[in-house]
């Protein structure tokens, strides 16, 4: 096993977001975590990465309790992320930003960042651009070549087709379907569970900080409560990050205990520069 | 709705003119070879070396002494301002007590030289390492906060070093420690009419050139650092703290390595400054400074150098230039400021990273109101 959470409880002051989340991610897979807004997927990845420190319970990585490693060695025991919103160095060009992914490392990392390149041809286009001056598309890749270039063992993904455009999760996914047949293993945090669910190996439902079902992929695509949750009823359709917020409602509705919003609304697939 | 739209347009129109040339001065720079920037820097150092010539005098200064106030306001407030610099403009920590660190070296100086008669080339090592620790011994409680909440820890620990001197009897209470001993004469040594080490009360010019030097440094000192890895980690934590310590940056050691050479800047200033003087008092330390030296570092351009030093010297020398106008003076310099925030926010002169954190909408200075990890104390005040 890679990566395992046991009952771990996060608390923000006096708000409990993470009620005792297990979870266990094996080399290889993609694992999907899929939840509605403010069910506490962001949580569980930081605390993965060591950006939030549980207030109980334990995370394993390798077989060694990591709970008490900061978040900046974490990178170099092989633990990559490419964080919620992006997390793009805006006013670095896409190169700086890359080799930022390479910063804990000693060793040589010119095959990652060609792999990166070769991944995303957008990013060798734009190489030299700043990137907060990049579409919210291109950031993502940005973030997702980044996090490849520390080498991970895990690649902690939050969002990623959160404000883009159908075709732009398309394309966002089925990179990361080849990352990880590549060899790195997946955890994907989805609110576009359609989506999500088609990629991953297993999932994970995640509601109000507790893992609700636990399930194959492919099971929970089936399942009808999941899909009256998650799926918005339609398996057909091609979800988009604009219905997002739709389907979290729709959680709300169908299992009744959706946390209230974080009030983080990303919506637009372009810079906010003029 | 259409009232508006016009209105933005005609914002843009301003900034465009004000924008155009600084803008081709920038371009320029940024492309120019390693020789030209050379010889403007040397240019610059010999441009300031002249500075305090008595031609000069009506022109910029015809109410108070041009050579005095050279050294302060202006030279100080350089100086302070590059120190904030490195707080500000590298690691993007909003700190609002900068004057304390100022104060610590002063005091250092005051203190040591009047009541223990060390001179005042062995205090300058010591008050710019006091400042240090000052400096790490308030960021290491309180780094782990960020944007407004360490704004407003800063600004207390500000006000907090000037009751302590206010109260403090060793340190002179309200009335400050006087007769503080010049630095050490050398006499002798002429440069344009001015016996460049001779430390009296009479000619502040000498002074000054001890200022300038000392600027030089932190010049230096500064750039080494922006183009080093500590630099490149600096960016990093004050465009996404939290990408950052998911790239493996130490956010925290940087940030607290940030506080305290920013801390250390101000404490050189401080013993420069008490040395000139011979005389400080609580009332030198008011948190308007504070805000004063954030106000030249934002109005210059944090970040960039050039920017800064325009920015400090603008906002030392306005006031004093325009003394004339008596009661007016402050409000035309407020209006100036407001005027400046509204048609270029990113600064006289900022770097090109700056602006494209402006354009990215982050602000460019830190992440205002990011969360806190407090790891379950109660002090937190969710804003996400
Ligand atoms: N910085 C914060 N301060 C206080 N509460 C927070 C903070 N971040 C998240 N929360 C709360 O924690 C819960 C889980 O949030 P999050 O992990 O962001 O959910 P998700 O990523 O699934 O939308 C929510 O109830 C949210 O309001
Ligand atoms: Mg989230």
């Amino acid at each position: 096993m890679l990566l395992e959470l046991k009952d771990v409880h996060v608390h923000y002051g006096k708000i409990e977001a993470l009620k005792g989340v297990s979870l266990q991610v094996d080399e290889g897979e993609i694992v999907s975590l899929i939840g509605g807004n403010g069910a506490g997927k962001t949580t569980t990845l930081k605390t993965i990465s060591g950006l939030r420190s549980c207030s109980s319970g334990s995370v394993f990585f390798e077989g060694a309790d990591i709970g008490s490693m900061p978040g900046h060695r974490r990178v170099l025991a092989g633990i990559g992320q490419a964080p919620e919103g992006r997390g793009i160095f805006p006013g670095m060009s896409v190169h700086e930003n890359l080799l930022m992914g390479a910063y804990a490392r000693k060793d040589d990392h010119s095959k990652e960042l060609a792999e990166a390149y070769e991944l995303f041809p957008r990013l060798a286009e734009r190489r030299s651009q700043a990137a907060g001056t990049m579409s919210g598309g291109e950031q993502q890749m940005l973030a997702i070549g980044r996090a490849l270039l520390s080498k991970p063992k895990v690649l902690l993904l939050d969002e990623p087709s959160m404000g883009l455009a159908p075709m732009l999760v398309q394309q966002i996914f089925s990179i990361i379907e080849e990352i990880n047949r590549r060899g790195t293993t997946i955890l994907l945090v989805e609110q576009n569970a359609q989506q999500a669910l088609r990629l991953a190996h297993r999932a994970y439902v995640l509601e109000t900080g507790r893992i609700v079902r636990s399930a194959p992929a492919s099971e929970l695509l089936d399942d009808p409560q999941v899909r009256a949750a998650y799926l918005g009823g339609d398996v057909g359709g091609g979800d988009t990050g604009d219905t997002a917020g739709a389907e979290g409602e729709a959680g709300k509705v169908a299992l009744g205990k959706t946390a209230p919003e974080t009030g983080k609304a990303d919506g637009e697939d372009a810079p906010d520069a003029e | 709705m259409s009232d508006n739209t016009n209105k933005t347009a005609n914002t843009a129109g301003w900034r465009g003119a004000l924008s155009g040339p600084l803008e081709a001065v920038r371009t320029h720079w940024d492309r120019a070879p390693g020789w030209e920037r050379w010889a403007v820097y040397v240019l610059l150092i010999i441009g300031a070396l002249f500075l305090p010539y008595e031609g000069l005098a009506p022109v910029m200064s015809p109410e108070s002494a041009w050579s005095t106030i050279l050294f302060y306001p202006i030279g100080i407030y350089v100086l302070l301002a590059l120190g904030l610099n490195v707080v500000i403009g590298y690691a993007g920590m909003l700190d609002l007590g900068y004057v304390a660190f100022w104060a610590i070296g002063a005091y250092t100086m005051a203190t040591m030289a009047v009541k223990h008669g060390i001179g005042f080339w062995p205090l300058l090592p010591c008050g710019i390492v006091l400042a240090a620790v000052s400096g790490v011994i308030l960021g290491a409680p309180t780094l782990r906060l960020r944007g407004d909440y360490l704004a407003i820890v800063t600004l207390g620990f500000g006000e907090i070093v000037r009751k302590v001197a206010e109260n403090t009897n060793w340190l002179g209470g309200t009335r400050g420690i006087n007769n503080i001993p010049h630095p050490p004469s050398h006499e002798g040594v002429w440069f344009a009419g001015v016996d460049l080490f001779t430390y009296k009360i009479r000619d502040a010019r000498p002074y000054y050139y001890l200022l300038v030097a000392v600027i030089v440094l932190v010049v230096i000192f500064s750039k080494r650092l922006e183009a080093s890895r500590i630099g490149r980690s600096w960016t990093a934590i004050r465009e996404d703290e939290d990408a950052a310590e998911i790239m493996g940056v130490p956010t925290f050691k940087f940030k607290l390595l940030s506080f305290a050479t920013g801390a250390a800047i101000g404490g050189a200033a401080g013993v420069v400054f008490a040395a000139k003087t011979s005389y400080v008092a609580p009332a030198n330390f008011p948190f308007l400074l504070s805000a004063t030296i954030l106000a030249a570092v934002v109005l210059g351009g944090a970040g960039n150098i050039p920017g800064v030093i325009v920015g400090a010297f603008l906002v030392a020398w306005l006031p004093e230039r325009f003394r004339g106008l008596a009661d007016y003076r402050d409000l035309a310099f407020g209006a100036i400021l407001v005027a400046m925030m509204i048609f270029r926010p990113e600064g006289l002169i900022p770097s090109r990273q700056r602006k494209a954190e402006m354009a990215e909408g982050g602000g460019g200075m830190g992440h205002m109101g990011a969360e806190i990890d407090t790891s379950g104390s109660e002090a937190e005040v969710g804003s996400r």
